[in-house]
């Protein structure tokens, strides 16, 4: 595999990843956002994967391999588990209307390129015109967790965030060291139980996700 | 030479008229087939036209020139924009003529007048569908405009010939931008060609409908050409899909034998986008209109991240 048929690969995982991070943001049903959450994880899983076989970092398949394992199966696992649980069927309501969310989507991701830009100039690896990608994926997970009132799809938009962060660490610096992934992956792990344990006392406090419901935290009304 | 090249030209047009019918057959036919239904063939559109051509023009009293000229100037600028896109050779005379932006205004023109037409009678439903066609349209055009400008940012040119030739003729490099380019394409295909998830091709009198709403009043001679026109568009926007997105196989010189295999070639891949088309159709379900804003939408959103993607990654 020559070096640049790689690059493009990954600059084709890249810009599956950002697609992606739209798809989280548009999509209204809370399944399917699960789905694309897995596939995001799925594509970040093979970028790292073909960063670490370019650059000979063997680190680089430990962490795709946790991706894979974490971000793939068993976090889209207990976010299922939760809302087959906890029943969560209707479509998720945004606050400002989907067209509107993916312009300023657009906005966000002309404003990581100009901010990344200074950056890519500077560097010499093979993956750094992903981190404008990248920035873009943690700007939309933020974005995302801004518009949507759910608390499962915030934590989805968080976990996208967490995505973006990784991806940014893969592009900017071949990976982060090995002990902090694996703490990285353990915090994400332990969150997850936390989330779950939060939304079960959210649900039966308020009888819905709704976090709108949390600012009425006074009685009487 | 240049004899030649026009004889060449002549031949797509004429390629574009005779075929144009028997691709909408074709989707017809395997639509028919999935579906479980019983189908006419792929010439049944031929038989429908040449009936439609024997048959009596009825006009309303209060029709005006602009509703008796409207079938003649769809039917010419569909053949006109035949001529630009390169299908079969991309040495055509013609096709240096206008640029994809060229194009896109030429497709504004029918719709214009379509919709002019549409209100001309002055009943409820022609209004109605210019309405909607006009909102439709008003969405389509800048994610199409997007789609086409990631396509030529690739080529570095806007004119067709040129972007084919480097995609056929030039180094093979996986972009990302052409495949949000492609997916933005096929959503806005589907909308001009008034296809499944916006509008129903095979509806009448029905309050959804949206191109055959202005058209309802048209007959007889009328009506079989911008039915032909019709045709002609879905053919027009496939192949100029195939032209600009998998052109391998599109002759740069106008030899005869490649032109043959070229047409061949053209034949297969359209005899495939065909049952993706279908494909598609059977799949989905027509959307409610004012979802439609969303899914333009994303065709936009599409277009903008190819763009970008290009600026990004390549």
């Amino acid at each position: 595999m020559s070096l640049t048929l790689a690059a493009q690969i990954n600059s084709v995982m890249a810009a599956l990843i950002l697609l992606t991070a739209f798809g989280l943001l548009v999509q209204r049903r809370i399944l399917a956002l699960l789905h694309l959450f897995a596939w995001q994880g799925f594509f970040l899983c093979v970028s790292t994967a073909i960063v670490g076989y370019v650059t000979g970092e063997h680190h680089l398949f430990i962490s795709s391999l946790l991706t894979l394992t974490l971000k793939v199966i068993v976090l889209p696992y207990i976010l299922y588990a939760l809302i087959h649980k906890l029943k969560i069927r209707k479509e998720i309501e945004t606050l400002v209307n989907i067209p509107m969310t993916m312009l300023i989507g657009i906005g966000l991701v002309i404003f990581s390129y100009h901010l990344t830009a200074p950056i890519t100039q500077l560097s010499t690896l093979m993956t750094r015109a992903t981190l404008a990608v990248a920035l873009a994926t943690v700007m939309l997970g933020l974005l995302m967790m801004v518009t949507r009132r759910h608390a499962v799809t915030q934590i989805i938009g968080f976990l996208a965030l967490e995505n973006g962060l990784f991806f940014a660490a893969t592009s900017a610096t071949y990976g982060m060291p090995m002990v902090v992934e694996l703490g990285v992956a353990l915090d994400l792990l332990i969150a997850a139980f936390i989330f779950g344990i939060f939304f079960f006392h959210i649900s039966t406090t308020f009888d819905s996700l709704d976090v709108d419901q949390m600012a009425r935290l006074k009685e009487g009304d | 030479m240049i004899v030649y090249s026009f004889a060449i030209e002549a031949l797509q047009l004429l390629l574009l008229l005779l075929a144009a019918p028997a691709f909408a057959g074709w989707v017809r036919t395997v639509k028919c087939r999935m579906q479980g239904r019983s189908y006419a063939g792929i010439f049944q559109p031929y038989r429908d036209i040449a009936r439609l051509f024997t048959k009596e023009v009825i006009l309303a009293e209060n029709a005006s020139w602009i509703f008796r000229f409207t079938p003649y100037l769809v039917f010419g600028v569909t053949v006109m924009i035949g001529g630009i896109v390169p299908f079969i050779s991309t040495d055509l005379p013609f096709a240096a003529t206008a640029d994809v932006i060229a194009l896109v205004m030429l497709f504004a023109i029918i719709r214009f007048f379509t919709a002019l037409a549409g209100m001309d009678i002055g009943t409820a439903f022609g209004g109605m569908g210019s309405s909607r066609e006009m909102m439709i349209a008003s969405l389509a055009e800048p994610a199409m405009l997007m789609a086409i400008f990631t396509v030529s940012l690739a080529g570095n040119s806007t004119s067709l010939t040129r972007m084919v030739q480097v995609m056929a003729h030039g180094e093979f490099v996986i972009r990302p931008s052409l495949a949000f380019a492609l997916l933005a394409y096929i959503m806005v295909h589907l909308t001009e060609t008034g296809r499944i998830p916006v509008d129903n091709p095979s509806t009448h009198l029905e309050l959804t409908m949206i191109h055959e709403a202005m058209i309802l009043e048209y007959s007889g001679r009328h009506l079989a050409l911008i039915e032909w026109a019709g045709q002609m568009k879905l053919f027009i926007f496939s192949t100029l899909g195939i032209a600009v997105f998998c052109p391998w196989g599109i002759p740069a010189s106008n030899d005869l034998l490649a032109i043959i295999g070229g047409g061949a070639l053209l034949a297969v891949k359209l005899a495939v986008l065909g049952v993706i088309l279908v494909l598609i159709e059977t799949g989905m379900a027509k959307m409610r209109l004012f979802r439609l804003t969303e899914y333009l939408g994303s065709a936009f959103l599409l277009a903008t991240l190819g763009m970008l993607s290009f600026f990004i990654l390549e």
